[in-house]
């Protein structure tokens, strides 16, 4: 963009480089939401350093490519990829107050969500009865905080989701409401983005 | 309804409503790339047809290529004048997680190839 372009609309331009006037409230909630959310991927990328050196150190215990089951693993991903779609969509009813439609989508998220949980609780619990719970090597030390603080997010996610779905219910999709919704969903968006790192490091390169 | 809106809405005199940026088109298009990079994730782990210490590598690529699509297509990451903010805020943290994860491998690795022979130091 040219000076010369920003002299004949100003407003359109310059929003986000402190001129033309305060932004929006929902661009200001969302940037300091994306703040929060940054401050949680750098916290992750401390596990994800502690997996990566760790991941070697299995003290004779089980590895990776004992352990991990690629079909749950894919099922998984499944289900994460497909609820962050219907959480758009539900986005998408929201702001343009289709309030059955948000229903529907909201339920969907939920279920897809609370599947990915029921998987990775059943893949936990088989490990800890083979013997490979966190207490058996640093790496599956390792393993269990980054997997499970991830599992933890998805958890928090699905309670705030259940609140949401009730202040819609309550209140109606009210600004307030909607800025709300819209926190959601970036964090939702977010626990993907996360998942996506767990899948590549810890799964696909693990289990080779 | 929509005068019950205009009084509890805070947004500030002299903005206009925002278009949303969003629409299916844009969700469903990142969730088929979404799902293709995932396969293709898959495969190339599970495959024998590739050269088996280049996987790794191209492993974190699909990842990078996939986690690109979820900040355009779902996070509405993009170059308008609203989101230069978020892209800043979006680079520093970048630059923190890569610190962060290269610089513990590297300390680590440096400690690992270091470390006198664990049978010297301390015989069982």
């Amino acid at each position: 963009m040219t000076v010369a372009t920003i002299d004949v609309v100003p407003t359109e331009l310059a929003r986000g480089r402190g001129g033309g006037g305060p932004a929006p409230t929902r661009i200001v909630v969302a940037y300091g939401f994306w703040i929060f959310l940054l401050s949680d991927f750098i916290m992750f990328s401390g596990l994800f350093a502690a997996y990566a050196v760790l991941s070697d150190q299995t003290a004779g215990g089980p590895t990776g490519r004992e352990l991990f089951n690629l079909r749950n693993v894919f099922i998984e991903t499944a289900c994460l990829l497909l609820s962050s779609y219907t959480c758009g969509l539900q986005a998408l009813s929201a702001e343009q107050r289709q309030q059955g439609r948000f229903y529907v989508f909201a339920v969907f998220t939920f279920v897809l969500g609370a599947a990915f949980l029921v998987i990775e609780i059943s893949e936990f619990a088989g490990m800890v009865s083979k013997g490979a719970g966190p207490s058996r090597s640093a790496f599956l030390s390792a393993f269990f905080t980054l997997v499970g603080m991830h599992g933890a997010h998805v958890t928090s996610g699905l309670v705030w989701l259940t609140y949401m779905v009730a202040q819609v219910v309550v209140k109606g999709l009210r600004p307030h409401v909607l800025r709300r919704l819209l926190c959601f969903s970036l964090f939702w968006h977010a626990l993907d983005i996360i998942w996506i790192g767990v899948l590549t490091l810890v799964y696909l390169i693990g289990a080779r | 309804m929509d005068g019950d809106d205009r009084l509890l809405d805070d947004r500030n005199p002299g903005v206009r409503p925002e278009e949303s940026v969003a629409n299916v088109l844009s969700y469903t298009a990142g969730l088929g790339l979404a799902i293709l990079l995932t396969i293709a994730s898959f495969v190339v782990s599970q495959t024998n047809l590739l050269w088996a210490p280049g996987i790794p590598v191209g492993l974190i690529v699909l990842a990078f290529a996939q986690i690109g699509v979820h900040l355009v297509f779902f996070l509405h990451m993009g170059s308008g004048p609203d989101n230069t903010n978020n892209i800043l805020a979006l680079a520093f943290g970048l630059l923190i997680v890569f610190l962060v994860i290269t610089g513990s491998c590297w300390i680590m690795a440096n400690l690992n190839a270091n470390m006198m022979p664990m049978s010297a130091a301390m015989p069982r």
